[in-house]
C-alpha cells in the first residue's frame, strides 16, 4: 500500500445505482482522507441521500466498489459497515421518540457490548461493570453536546434542533472512524445552524472522527469542510477544495442555472 | 462544631481542613455525577494552584482574574491567589470581550484562570489591548487542542507545577498564607455601573468575613447547610455566600452542571440555604401556575382550595403567630397534600432560609414562598457594602422592607432621603480612584448608597428608588420611576418596564411583555403569533396590558404621597430591553439615559398625542454580530383615577 492509499480511509470507485429506469448515481468515484470534514452537494435530487444510503450499506449499488480502510468491502449491508465503524445520523431523524435522550444516545453503544442479554437482564457482575464504562462514555457525549439539562427527557418532546444534536449523539457513541452526517443543518435556523457547525468542527477535532457529511445549502459546507464533491442528476460535476468548487462554472451552472 | 476563627480566607481553608477534613466543601455535577471535593481536599487543590501560581511569578499584590460559571476549580483558584497574598478578580463570564479591556487593564492582570474555550477565545482576542496578559488557564480543555499553547495552558499543568514546586520548597505556601493580614484586599469586585466607567471595589478580609460571619449570627449557619452557587461570579452577592459565608460557616458550596440544569440539580442537593433575585422567583411561580393550568379539575381545585388555606394562616405560622385550630388542622393537610410536593417540586425541600434582593418583590410573589413554608426574607446592601447593610430577622419579615440594619452595621437617612451606611463591610476603597472614594465616604465614615429610602415605625429601612432617579414632575410632586416601575413589574405580563415623567405634565411608560406569560396567555385564547415583535404588536395583548396599568392606576390612588403618578400613556416595546445591547446592565438595572436617548422618537410620539409611530433599533447578538429589528408601535392610553383623600 502507498502512504497515500493509507491516507484514504474511503474510496468509492466507479459506483452507479438505478431503481427501475432512474438512474440515480452514475459512475461515481472519489475518496475520503483520513480526518477530514468531506462535503457533498448538489441541488435537491442530486444523488446525495443515495450516495450516504450507498456508503452506509443501506442501498446496494449495481456496480462499483468500497475500499474502507485499505480492504475492499465485498458485501455491503448496514450491520456490517456500522461494526466497521460507519455511523450515520438521518435527514428526518430516526430516533426512539419515546425513550429518554440518554437512552437513546445508549443505544448507540449496543454494538460495543460484550456482554450476553442473560448477565444483562440482571446487571451481574461484568454486565454492571460494562454499563458503568459505557455510561461514562455516553456522559461524556451529553457533556460534549450540553444536553445535560434534558438527560432524562422523552426525545420526543424536544425542540427540532435539540433532537438533532442527539442524533449526532448517538452517532458518537459508537466511536466510529467515519461518520455520515445527512443535512445535519437542514430545518433549523441560523443560530442552531451555528451551533451544528461548531459541534461538527468539535467532533473532527477533539475525536479525530473523518466525517462526510450531505447538505444542500453551500454557504455552510464551504466554510466546514476541507474539500467538497458536488453532484447533479447523479453525477459528479466537481470535485476539489471549497474555493475551487465555488470557481467552477458546472458548479454555478448547476445551482443558479445557466446563462442564456 | 465551633466557627473558625482565623482572619484571612486561605487561613481559614487551612482551620476547615483541619477541623473537619472529611466534610464536603465543594460539589460539581459533572458526567452526571456530584463529585465532591472534602474540605482536606479543596485545601490541597488550592495549595497546587497556588505553588503553581508562585513557580509562575505571582506575587504579593498581584491579581488573578477568573472567568466562567462557578466552578469549585475557579473559588479554589480565587483562595489560591489569597494565599500568594494576591488579589482575586472574577469578571462577569457572559460579558463581551470589548467590556472586559477596563477591567483587565484597571486591575493590572497578568494571570487569568477561565473555565473553557469561550472565555480563552476572548482572552486571546484581547491580547494587543492587553499585553501585561501573559499566563492564561483553563479548566475545560474541549476544542482548545490546536490553540497556540505558549502562554495557555490547561489547570492541570499549572497543579502539576504547583506539585513540583511544593516538593522542591517545602512550607512556602505556609509561610505565605501566614504573612496574610485582615487588612488585605481579598477581592475587587466592578460595578456593573449604571453610569460611567466600572469601578473596582475594593474589599478586604476583615470586611467580608465581618459580613459572612454577621450572617452566620442572624441565621445560624453551620457546616451542615448546602447552599447553591449559580449566580455570576462577579457579582458581590455570590462573592458574599460562596466565598464568606462558606468560609465562616464551613456549609458546602454547591456548583450546578450547567445552567440549564440548576433547578434539577437543586432538586437533587436540596439546599438549606438559598439566594435568588426576585425575577428566578417570578418565573419558579410562573412555571408552577402555567403546570397548574394544565393541570385536571380535582388537582386544580385542591391547589385553589389549599392555597387559599396557605394565604390565610401559612405566613402567620412560620413567623409563630397565633393560628386557629381549624386552620392548623386545614394547614398540616395542606402540607401533606400540596405544600410538601409542591417545595419538593421547586427544589426547596430543606430549604432553612431562603433570601432574596437586588429589586423589589412583588407582595403576592412574596407571600406565596412564605405561605407554603419557604422562610423566604430579604436582604439589603452594595458591592461597596458586601452586600451586608441591612437583613430581615426571623419573625420581622414583610415584602416592602429590606429589614433592619445587619449586626455591626448603622443606618442612617441623609439628604434627598438618601440611605448611608457605616460599620463592619464597608469597602477599603476604589481601586485607583481616590476621588471616587472620597465621594462615596463622608467625613463620618457613612457611606453614601445612592438609594432613596426611609425608615418606618418599626425601624426598617424601605427602599422607594435611586436618589438621583427621584425627581419633580411639571407640577412639582414626586416622581420616583422606579417605585411605578415596580409595581407595573409586579404584574407576571409585565417583564420590564421604563416610565417617563421628570418635568412633564403626565407619565407616559414603556412596556416589556413578559414572552413566556403572554405567549401561554395568547395560546389558551388561540391567538396566533410568529414571534416575539408579534406577540408585542397583538392589539389583544395591547388591551390586556392596558388592563394592567389601569389596575395599578386604581391601586395607586390610593396613596396620598405617590397617587398622583399614574400612567396617562404607554406603549409596547417590540424587543426585550438587553444588556447585550446596554440597555440593563449585567445585573438587568434599567440603564434610563441611554433607553431615553436610544428611544427619543418613542417618547416623543408618547407626549406627542400620536396613535402609532415607527421604530428602527440595533440590536447586538450573543456572539457580537450586530443586526437591525424596527416596527411600527401603538400609543396606548390608559385611565387614571381621582386620587382618594388628596387635595387635587
Amino acid at each position: 500500500m502507498t502512504d497515500a492509499a493509507r491516507d484514504l480511509i474511503l474510496e468509492v470507485r466507479g459506483v452507479s445505482l438505478s431503481f427501475g429506469g432512474v438512474h440515480a448515481l452514475t459512475d461515481i468515484s472519489f475518496d475520503v482522507r483520513r480526518g477530514e470534514i468531506r462535503a457533498i452537494i448538489g441541488p435537491n435530487g442530486a444523488g446525495k441521500s443515495s450516495m450516504l444510503n450507498c456508503i452506509n450499506g443501506a442501498y446496494r449499488p449495481q456496480k462499483g466498489e468500497f475500499i474502507f480502510d485499505g480492504q475492499p468491502i465485498a458485501e455491503v449491508n448496514p450491520h456490517r459497515m456500522a461494526s466497521l465503524g460507519v455511523a450515520r445520523t438521518f435527514q428526518n431523524l430516526a430516533l426512539f421518540k419515546g425513550m429518554s435522550v440518554l437512552d437513546n444516545i445508549m443505544t448507540g453503544r449496543t454494538l460495543r457490548m460484550k456482554s450476553n442479554l442473560l448477565l444483562q437482564a440482571f446487571r451481574l457482575g461484568v454486565a454492571e461493570r460494562e454499563e458503568t464504562a459505557h455510561r461514562e462514555y455516553v456522559e461524556n457525549i451529553i457533556d460534549f453536546l450540553g444536553i445535560q439539562a434534558w438527560r432524562k427527557t422523552p426525545v420526543g418532546t424536544l425542540p427540532y434542533g435539540l433532537q438533532k444534536r442527539v442524533d449526532l449523539g448517538r452517532a458518537l457513541a459508537m466511536e466510529p472512524k467515519l461518520l455520515l452526517l445527512d443535512e445535519p443543518m437542514a430545518g433549523m435556523n441560523v443560530e442552531e445552524k451555528q451551533d451544528m457547525c461548531r459541534f461538527i468542527l468539535d467532533v473532527n477535532d477533539e475525536f479525530g472522527t473523518t466525517i462526510v457529511l450531505i447538505e444542500h445549502d453551500m454557504s455552510v459546507v464551504m466554510d466546514i469542510s476541507s474539500r467538497v464533491v458536488v453532484l447533479d442528476y447523479g453525477r459528479k460535476i466537481a470535485d476539489g477544495s471549497p474555493d475551487e468548487v465555488r470557481a467552477n462554472p458546472d458548479v454555478i451552472s448547476a445551482y443558479l442555472g445557466t446563462e442564456h | 462544631m465551633a466557627h473558625p476563627t482565623e482572619t484571612t480566607f486561605p487561613r481559614v481553608l487551612m482551620q476547615h481542613a483541619a477541623q473537619r477534613p472529611a466534610r464536603p466543601a465543594y460539589r460539581e455535577k459533572y458526567l452526571g455525577i456530584w463529585q465532591t471535593d472534602t474540605w482536606r481536599a479543596a485545601a490541597d487543590k488550592v495549595r497546587s494552584i497556588a505553588a503553581g501560581l508562585a513557580h509562575l511569578g505571582f506575587k504579593r499584590g498581584m491579581s488573578l482574574a477568573v472567568i466562567g460559571d462557578n466552578r469549585p476549580f475557579l473559588y479554589q483558584a480565587m483562595l489560591a491567589a489569597q494565599a500568594l497574598g494576591g488579589v482575586a478578580v472574577p469578571l462577569y463570564q457572559d460579558a463581551v470581550a470589548a467590556e472586559m479591556v477596563y477591567v483587565l487593564k484597571d486591575a493590572d492582570v497578568r494571570f487569568a484562570i477561565v473555565e473553557d474555550q469561550e472565555q480563552v477565545d476572548k482572552l486571546l482576542e484581547l491580547s494587543e489591548q492587553v499585553p501585561d496578559l501573559h499566563h492564561i488557564f483553563y479548566i475545560d480543555p474541549r476544542g482548545l487542542r490546536n490553540y497556540d499553547h505558549g502562554h495557555l495552558k490547561p489547570i492541570d499543568a499549572l497543579m502539576a507545577m504547583g506539585a513540583a514546586h511544593q516538593a522542591a520548597h517545602p512550607g512556602f505556601i505556609d509561610a505565605e498564607i501566614a504573612q496574610g493580614s485582615e487588612e488585605d484586599v481579598c477581592v475587587i469586585l466592578y460595578t456593573s455601573g449604571t453610569t460611567g466607567r466600572p469601578k473596582g471595589v475594593c474589599q478586604t478580609y476583615r470586611s467580608m468575613l465581618g459580613a459572612g460571619r454577621g450572617a452566620c449570627q442572624v441565621d445560624g449557619l453551620n457546616d451542615q447547610d448546602d447552599m447553591m452557587a449559580y449566580l455570576p461570579m462577579a457579582w458581590v452577592g455570590d462573592f458574599l455566600f460562596s466565598m464568606a459565608q462558606c468560609m465562616a460557616s464551613g456549609f458546602t458550596v454547591n456548583c450546578p452542571e450547567s445552567r440549564e440544569t440548576v433547578s434539577a440539580d437543586m432538586k437533587e442537593i436540596g439546599p438549606t440555604y438559598y439566594f435568588a433575585p426576585p425575577r428566578v422567583y417570578e418565573g419558579l411561580l410562573t412555571s408552577v401556575t402555567i403546570r397548574m393550568e394544565d393541570a385536571g379539575r380535582l388537582k386544580r381545585s385542591m391547589f385553589g382550595f389549599f392555597m387559599s388555606v396557605a394565604r390565610r394562616c401559612g405566613a402567620d405560622l412560620l413567623d409563630g403567630r397565633p393560628v386557629s385550630t381549624t386552620d392548623r388542622l386545614l394547614y398540616a393537610l395542606g402540607n401533606l397534600l400540596v405544600y410538601g410536593p409542591l417545595r419538593n417540586t421547586l427544589g426547596m425541600t430543606r430549604i432553612r432560609v431562603a433570601y432574596t434582593a437586588g429589586e423589589a418583590i412583588g407582595p403576592d410573589l412574596f407571600r406565596f414562598y412564605r405561605s407554603i413554608g419557604i422562610n423566604l426574607k430579604q436582604l439589603y446592601g452594595q458591592t461597596e457594602s458586601c452586600a451586608y447593610a441591612c437583613i430581615q430577622p426571623d419573625g420581622q419579615v414583610k415584602y416592602d422592607s429590606v429589614g433592619v440594619p445587619s449586626p455591626g452595621m448603622e443606618i442612617r437617612i441623609g439628604d434627598n432621603s438618601e440611605v448611608l451606611v457605616r460599620g463592619v463591610s464597608l469597602l477599603k476603597e476604589y481601586y485607583r480612584n481616590p476621588a471616587a472614594t472620597a465621594e462615596v465616604i463622608d467625613a463620618d465614615g457613612f457611606f453614601h448608597t445612592g438609594d432613596a429610602g426611609v425608615i418606618d415605625s418599626d425601624g426598617h429601612l424601605r427602599i422607594i428608588d435611586r436618589a438621583k432617579d427621584v425627581s419633580k414632575m411639571a407640577d412639582g410632586k414626586v416622581f420616583a420611576p422606579k417605585y411605578i416601575e415596580n409595581k407595573l413589574k409586579f404584574f407576571s405580563f409585565i417583564k420590564e418596564a421604563v416610565v417617563f415623567g421628570a418635568g412633564r405634565e403626565s407619565i407616559g411608560a414603556f412596556i416589556n411583555i413578559d414572552f413566556e406569560a403572554v405567549g401561554n396567555w395568547a395560546e389558551r385564547r388561540n391567538i396566533a403569533y410568529s414571534g416575539y415583535i408579534d406577540l408585542a404588536g397583538n392589539p389583544a395583548v395591547g388591551d390586556l396590558i392596558r388592563e394592567c396599568v389601569e389596575k395599578m392606576n386604581e391601586e395607586l390612588s390610593g396613596e396620598q404621597m405617590l397617587g398622583h403618578a399614574q400612567i396617562a400613556r404607554f406603549l409596547i416595546l417590540h424587543k426585550e430591553l438587553d444588556p447585550d445591547d446596554d440597555e440593563l446592565t449585567r445585573t438587568r438595572k434599567v440603564r434610563r439615559g441611554f433607553v431615553e436617548g436610544k428611544y427619543r422618537p418613542l417618547i416623543d410620539a408618547l407626549y406627542g398625542g400620536l396613535g402609532e409611530q415607527f421604530i428602527e433599533t440595533d440590536v447586538r447578538f450573543e456572539d457580537g454580530r450586530t443586526g437591525k429589528v424596527s416596527a411600527t408601535l401603538r400609543i396606548h392610553d390608559a385611565r387614571t383615577f381621582a386620587v382618594q383623600g388628596g387635595r387635587s
